[in-house]
């Protein structure tokens, strides 16, 4: 099988991604968005790949790359739908509401007096979020008036018009920690916990993840949050809600996951690989032309 | 995509300290400089090359 792995940069995740699809036997190319000229119109060259496993860190270059080669007739992991989704806060959360899947509550104002009046809708503490963005970044707890107008001002008079899109979310007290849940190919297939002193539990803001054994509420309440992205692979946050119980935070389309195979003793990239390699057999498949069956003037086949 | 014959170190175009390798880097790898902590992005394998890597941009991410 031949597989396309798009990136910008090559992360400790991109070089396991590779060695594990080389690992099982795949012809891999690394291709760097940064090089590219794509043709809208024409496979040319990219014909060759039997699917394309997308680990762009830029949203707006997966999302463009994967739409442009979907249209091309390509496979790509995951779908630009999916990254579409879960590259965007607010349609994950209706995608999540949609699909009947617990979640904090959310409000959203396009207007700085309307975000305020949101704040006060969901209460203090609240949770201000860029609808786009990762790793914690800008992601700012309120407490208070005074927090809410400052940061709400900060936003408009500073942020670009992204910014201006005011997604706010109720504040779970969670106990010091979040839950991290690895799905591919709509199995969870390992979790960990991430703890911290710091409200924000991302590993990226320094918290500490260790395994955690997938249990079965996780694993359904996971695998129906995939399906509800339609994601191949993904990594599903959750919220431990002292009132409600389990709620998915966030999907995680492009996961990393360089601190939980360690962690969780299960070799997270060969899975992916696996299935990616799954999808490109299928695709393979689909696309070998089918000989046509000659009979002969005996009624033998020829 | 190994080579032998590869040098496996390089300069840092920051603090222009030794960068080097325990195998065979990936074109677009990015690693640290121990020296200066600058985040180096490898742009060339052969020769071995790297520069300063990009600053994370704010659709950045998972």
């Amino acid at each position: 099988m031949h597989i396309a792995l798009l990136h910008l940069r090559v992360r400790v995740e991109e070089r396991l991604l590779f060695e594990a699809l080389e690992s099982l036997g795949a012809a891999v190319e690394m291709i760097d968005l940064r090089s590219v000229v794509f043709d809208p119109a024409t496979l040319g060259d990219w014909s060759r790949f039997d699917a394309v496993l997308d680990r762009s860190l830029s949203l707006t270059s997966s999302l463009n790359a994967t739409r442009i080669l979907e249209g091309l007739g390509l496979r790509c992991v995951n779908p630009s739908h999916t990254a579409d989704v879960c590259g965007d806060k607010l349609r994950t959360t209706i995608a999540l509401e949609q699909a009947g899947i617990p979640t904090p509550a959310v409000r959203v104002a396009l207007d700085p007096e309307s975000a305020l009046r949101a704040v006060e809708q969901i209460g203090y503490p609240a949770v201000l979020k860029p609808i786009v963005g990762s790793w914690g970044r800008m992601v700012a707890r309120v407490n208070d008036r005074d927090a809410a107008e400052a940061i709400i001002e900060h936003r408009d008079q500073l942020g670009s018009a992204q910014q201006h899109v005011y997604y706010v979310q109720e504040h779970i007290n969670k106990p010091g920690r979040d839950i991290r849940v690895f799905v591919v190919g709509g199995r969870a297939i390992a979790a960990i916990v991430r703890t911290s002193a710091h409200w924000v539990t991302n590993t990226a803001r320094g918290a500490r993840a260790s395994g955690l054994p997938v249990s079965d509420d996780i694993a359904s309440l996971c695998t129906r949050s995939a399906a509800a992205v339609d994601a191949d692979v993904c990594a599903i946050d959750l919220l431990e809600c002292p009132r409600r119980g389990l709620l998915v935070n966030e999907v995680n389309h492009s996961m990393e996951f360089r601190n939980s195979i360690d962690t969780t003793g299960v070799n997270i990239p060969l899975h992916i690989a696996e299935h990616v390699l799954t999808i490109a057999r299928e695709q393979h498949a689909a696309r070998e032309p089918v000989q046509p069956v000659v009979r002969t003037a005996q009624g033998a086949i020829a | 995509m190994t080579s032998n014959t590869m040098t496996l170190s390089t300069e840092c175009p920051e603090c222009g300290g030794g960068v080097a390798f325990n195998r065979s880097p990936l074109a677009g790898e990015v690693v640290v400089c121990g020296g200066c902590s600058a985040e180096l992005e490898v742009t060339s394998r052969e020769p071995l090359r790297v520069e300063l890597a990009p600053e994370v941009e704010e659709d950045w991410g998972e």
